[in-house]
């Protein structure tokens, strides 16, 4: 009887040791009027204070950035175990505004069906896993940042099976990824046209492509950048070919969680300023220098040197911009280093070019 | 009157090949039959092992199979846990016996079986020289704790500090000595055995307290408990985890946030108690009222007769049945890879998206099912020995 | 033990247990326990909700189903009912529910078969075989089934060979990586008169026994009624089989397509692998409740049946097995309770079930909370009908006691 006893001592007290960590730190907010304190803090000049995504960010010391672990170009994980990709870098850069620090993140893997979830629960601060901007998510998932990256729904398939045309899949099995808007696409298009093929939809990157590899369908469809870089990966990536057809518009950039606009406007802001960098010439190289030493006003703005209440108005710090492109580069840096010549990928800019370029890629005055 | 053993009869082999394999016609084809398909499985089994498996990328990744990402500078705590865990453990096998000499059996066992995947790997045999000489450790404090070299008390009171001293330990205080490591980096094995460990025992409690509630007279307490373990029991755990790792914002205030490995714990603890409950209701149910008529009738109260007389022959009864459920919850803790953590089966998945592990399921897949056989099968052969100690199921 | 409280002031006029003060008073305490424990559940319930709706407001959340009647706009894979995506959101949730239900039936069914056989392997005199069933128990329990779902998926079904190298057994049967495609049998003209022919064997068969389970209650020796029904129907069955001008059935065999084999019945492998996984799981787990069950029948019962010059078989059939079933069927039905919950993890293999289908539709109505909700409770009606239907089954093999 003891004996039990003695076993049982120990149990309860591990109990409620682990009871005390469980709960890591509630700090106790001033009030609970969350919904309209949001709105206070992104029209007025003082910085943020009390609640608020922005504030509620820097009282945890690091940023949760939802992203995709396998694909690669975009959200993956490198030889050294660290995350990387082109989204990846949008959250360090956004770590680097509002802390100074790219290494602030703590990246959350999430997969395409959780996505809504972790962001309307708040899981994540904000979420850069390719996602595609549509009207219903955005009412119902969060606020879509600007668009980084431009992209449109395509088909791999095996170049032995003589495939030209979406047609030629009638009574076909292609993979896709469930809670994509390509899973929806493909419904929507082989309808339209027509042609019976069954779809078969996995629940995360690495299982789709496998099964592709592994024949057990004809083949996959997702954005066209996603299949170059999936590609890569195949067993025999000169067996497949990628159709000419694009099946739809994806544009792809970060998304906020609804209720919190102050947030949403940093978020904007810091994909901005890497547009504005790459238009302005600044780069990682010389953006101390230019801080410094540049009479383009245009310039000055953006580095904080001519109007820090322009920064201070989103809750950051008047420099944020330089902290931003000293960690990541402008846009053209980014996208050159994870996707452009060099890369296995060496993905033309398309309409991912500057809008002087006669691409999309469009900011707002910084004024 | 003496008893006498029972007569022995002596079978020679021909004899005995004669009565258990050949015993009639069909019996005859049958062991013929089944004796060709294991030997063609033997063959092919034994040439894809010996020849055809790429190992190595077993060896390869061995670090990130036992402990995942836990940085290698501060594997010293990890060994330092393992030293007390292995010192306590054999003690109180030596003092306590029965129950606690399972642990103790494991715990060595188990770090046996390390230390010879060890031999194959090129982190090299220092490892394997630490885990055998730990392993050792766990004989020479039981042989301490046999001769009562070992107080008892303090012993309890060891075991009392060691568990949060191991937490803190392994999860760091954030300070020079101990900086804190992130729980996002604890993988493979450890989180496997964290994980159970963690479930096990804070499940257990949880559930002996749900099912005195469900047995008891009031009836608020009682619609409570029972509404808690049959919506439990209704459920799948992937739902439960589910929740526990993309749901639980919605149900806290965001400015409490509990890391994924917490949470994770938190659902497979909440998921296991339900069965642990109900195992220790059927205990409870075996006890004749007479011994709790006869506990009230000396004048003991509720709370003293559950402590005294109830629980001690309750638990004892379901011993075997809650080791039983201790492995499924082992099992059960490879489904938080399908939410993305990195336990044994997570982080295998992970070293099979490695390109230079392109398509070695059959190597990765082998190597984590005979760990987890290895434990789950100790385990339920302790408990058979246990259950055979206790005299449970006795006719 | 009872020490009075001389300090009590006795403000418990008409109590019975006059002595008692409030504070060791059993049904005081009692009352201030439950109210502890209800308002302790209360506020905690209350916290989540509140939590729950405030974030689901911040959000523009509602709580509700409307959306069951909204066009899904996704396609399943596989389905036992027509579906596409024109189809709503509703009839995608039910195809999830009738694939869950059906690899669960299936499963549940297989797994008793091939359950019992190896429990009763377990227990043969034949040493090989015993060892092999041991074995069997053995590495199916003690190992993960996600890590067997893996072994079944990646590693065996993967081997097999390309639909253009697909095996074939007749030209009607065809096993590829796409899954096993038979062929589907399809009412012919003549299905009616067929059905009734077998009906009719079927009600013969039925009486046949009954009268003969009469006949053996009155006390007169035994007739192989029904063992020579049960060899009649099939008899019956094929000389109809021959006479009529066409089959009953008409099959569906599946043909080989440009990419894929078309009509017929596909099973895919998403499917295969975790019906075999779900059935060879449990099967281990009910062979040891099997084993459970017979060893618990006291030898004596067996010796005696043989001393009445019963035949082993009869013996097993008459004697052992009802007895044995009384033990069996409490365990068998958490058996059963958890392959239904476990078949939630054909997410690992892609099968369309309950909580995959239920996790895409979260994700395209952006409605996770409703959704999971919704999820949960039919998980919960499931095992709860389960649980009825085995209780009432246990009912009718438990002796009734006198």
């Amino acid at each position: 009887m003891r004996r039990s006893l003695v076993t049982l001592v120990p149990i309860l007290a591990l109990a409620i040791v682990l009871a005390a960590c469980g709960e890591t730190a509630p700090s106790q907010p001033a009030s609970s009027a969350d919904g309209s304190a949001p709105a206070a803090s992104a029209d007025a000049t003082p910085p943020p204070t009390g609640d608020g995504r922005l504030a509620l960010i820097r009282s945890r010391g690091n940023l949760i950035c939802g992203v995709n672990d396998g694909l690669p170009g975009f959200g993956f994980i490198d030889e050294g175990g660290e995350n990387a990709g082109f989204d990846v870098d949008y959250c360090r850069a956004i770590a680097a505004a509002v802390f100074g620090d790219p290494e602030a993140v703590e990246f959350r893997p999430v997969s395409a069906d959780n996505r809504p979830t972790a962001l309307q629960g708040g899981e994540v601060d904000v979420l850069i896993r390719n996602t595609t901007w549509t009207v219903s998510r955005d009412s119902a998932w969060g606020l879509f940042a600007p668009t980084t990256f431009y992209d449109g729904q395509g088909m791999m398939v095996r170049s032995a099976d003589g495939i030209a045309t979406l047609e030629d899949l009638e009574g076909a099995t292609i993979c896709v990824q469930t809670g994509t808007t390509t899973e929806l696409n493909l419904a929507d298009v082989f309808e339209a046209r027509g042609i019976d093929a069954e779809p078969l939809p996995f629940g995360d990157d690495t299982q789709t492509y496998q099964a592709y590899d592994d024949g057990q369908c004809d083949a996959v469809t997702s954005d066209r950048s996603q299949l170059l870089a999936q590609r890569t990966a195949l067993s025999n990536p000169d067996d497949h070919v990628i159709l000419d057809e694009v099946m739809s518009k994806e544009p792809l950039g970060p998304v906020v969680p609804l209720g919190d606009e102050g947030w949403f406007n940093v978020v904007k802001w810091v994909v901005f300023a890497t547009f504005e960098a790459e238009e302005q010439g600044i780069t990682q190289a010389n953006v101390a220098d230019m801080a410094a030493s540049s009479d383009n006003p245009v310039v000055q703005r953006l580095l904080g040197a001519a109007n820090p209440e322009l920064g201070q108005g989103l809750g950051l710090e008047p420099d944020w911009a330089v902290d931003v492109i000293s960690a990541v580069g402008n846009y053209g840096e980014i996208y050159d280093r994870h996707l452009g010549p060099g890369t296995p990928f060496e993905l033309e800019r398309g309409p991912n070019a500057l809008w002087t370029d006669g691409g999309l890629i469009y900011a707002p005055p910084y004024r | 009157m003496t008893a006498l053993a029972p007569p022995t009869t002596r079978v020679g082999p021909m004899e005995w090949l004669r009565r258990n394999l050949f015993s009639g016609i069909v019996s005859s084809v049958v062991t013929l039959l089944l004796g060709a398909l294991l030997v063609w499985v033997a063959i092919n089994v034994g040439q894809w092992a010996l020849s055809e498996a790429r190992w190595e990328v077993v060896t390869r990744n061995l670090r990130l199979f036992l402990v995942g990402q836990y940085p290698g500078e501060q594997a010293w705590r990890l060994w330092t846990s393992l030293f007390v865990l292995s010192i306590l453990s054999g003690a109180s096998a030596g003092v306590f016996g029965h129950t606690t000499r399972v642990l103790a059996i494991s715990v060595a066992a188990f770090q046996v079986l390390l230390a010879a995947i060890m031999l194959a790997s090129p982190v090299g045999p220092w490892i394997t020289a630490g885990m055998v000489v730990n392993a050792a450790l766990v004989w020479v404090a039981l042989y301490a704790g046999q001769r009562g070299l070992v107080p008892r008390r303090p012993l309890v009171i060891a075991w009392l500090v060691s568990i949060p001293v191991i937490f803190f330990l392994i999860g760091g205080v954030g300070v020079s000595p101990l900086p804190t490591v992130s729980s996002n980096v604890w993988g493979g094995l450890l989180l496997t055995i964290l994980l159970a460990a963690v479930g096990i025992v804070l499940s257990f409690p949880l559930g002996v307290l749900l099912a005195l509630g469900r047995r008891s007279a009031l009836p608020g307490i009682r619609i409570v408990s029972t509404a808690y373990i049959e919506l439990i029991r209704g459920v799948p755990l992937v739902t439960i985890l589910f929740m526990a790792d993309i749901m639980l914002p919605f149900f806290l205030p965001g400015e409490i946030r509990i890391d994924r490995v917490t949470r994770a714990m938190g659902g497979i603890t909440l998921f296991s108690a339900a069965y642990v409950a109900e195992n220790v209701r059927g205990g409870l149910q075996a006890i004749p009222s007479g011994q709790i008529e006869a506990a009230q009738a000396l004048g003991l109260r509720g709370w003293q007769t559950n402590r005294h007389i109830v629980l001690p022959q309750a638990l004892r009864s379901v011993i075997p049945a809650n080791v039983g459920l201790f492995i499924s919850l082992l099992k059960d803790t490879t489904l938080v890879a399908i939410i993305g953590l990195a336990e044994l089966l997570g982080i295998g998945q992970s070293v099979l998206a490695q390109p230079a592990s392109l398509g070695a399921h059959m190597e990765v897949f082998a190597f984590i099912g005979v760990i987890f056989f290895v434990i789950c099968y100790a385990m339920s052969q302790a408990s058979y020995r246990l259950e055979a100690a206790l005299g449970v199921g006795q006719r | 033990m009872t020490t009075t409280h001389p300090g009590g002031p006795g403000e418990h006029p008409g109590e019975h247990h006059h002595a008692v003060p409030p504070w060791r008073d059993v049904r005081v305490l009692g009352v201030a326990a439950q109210v502890a424990v209800l308002l302790a559940v209360g506020i905690g319930v209350a916290f989540l909700v509140n939590n729950l709706v405030s974030a689901m407001a911040e959000r523009n959340l509602s709580f509700g189903f409307g959306f069951l009647e909204q066009r899904a706009g996704f396609g399943i894979g596989e389905s036992p009912v027509p579906y596409d995506p024109n189809d709503s959101y509703g009839q995608a949730f039910l195809v999830g529910l009738l694939n869950t239900l059906f690899v669960s039936v299936l499963g549940i069914v297989l797994a008793t078969v091939l359950g019992v056989v190896v429990g009763v392997a377990r227990l043969s005199p034949n040493w090989l075989l015993r060892r092999i069933a041991s074995a069997y128990v053995e590495v199916i329990r003690n190992t993960p089934l996600l890590l067997q779902l893996f072994v079944i998926y990646f590693v065996v079904l993967v081997q097999l060979p390309p639909v253009q190298d697909s095996l074939s057994l007749g030209g009607a049967l065809f096993l590829n990586q796409r899954g096993l495609f038979v062929p589907a049998p399809l009412r012919s003209p003549t299905f009616l008169p067929w059905f009734g022919i077998v009906l009719g064997a079927i009600l013969v068969f039925l009486v046949a026994r009954a009268a003969a389970r009469r006949r053996e209650r009155a006390g007169h020796g035994r007739y192989p009624v029904g063992r020579v029904a049960l060899l009649a129907v099939p008899a019956l069955a094929v000389v109809a089989w021959l006479l009529l001008p066409e089959a009953p059935f008409q099959f569906d065999i599946p043909v080989a397509g440009r990419f894929n084999f078309t009509g017929g019945l596909a099973l895919s492998t998403a499917f295969t692998a975790i019906l075999l996984g779900l059935v060879l799981y449990t099967a281990g787990f009910i062979a040891e409740v099997v084993r459970g069950g017979i060893q618990a029948v006291r030898r004596g019962q067996v010796e005696a049946a043989h001393a009445l010059g019963l035949s082993d078989g009869d013996t097993l059939r008459l004697v052992v097995f009802p007895q044995a079933l009384r033990i069996i069927v409490p365990p068998l039905t958490s058996q059963y309770l958890n392959l239904a919950k476990n078949s939630s993890l054909a997410i690992a293999v892609g099968y369309p079930d309950l909580f995959k289908v239920g996790t895409t539709m979260s994700n395209q109505t952006g409605q996770p909370v409703s959704v999971i909700a919704l999820v949960m409770a039919t998980y919960l009606a499931i095992s709860l009908a389960t649980s009825l239907l085995m209780n009432l089954y246990n009912r009718r093999v438990q002796v009734l006691e006198r």
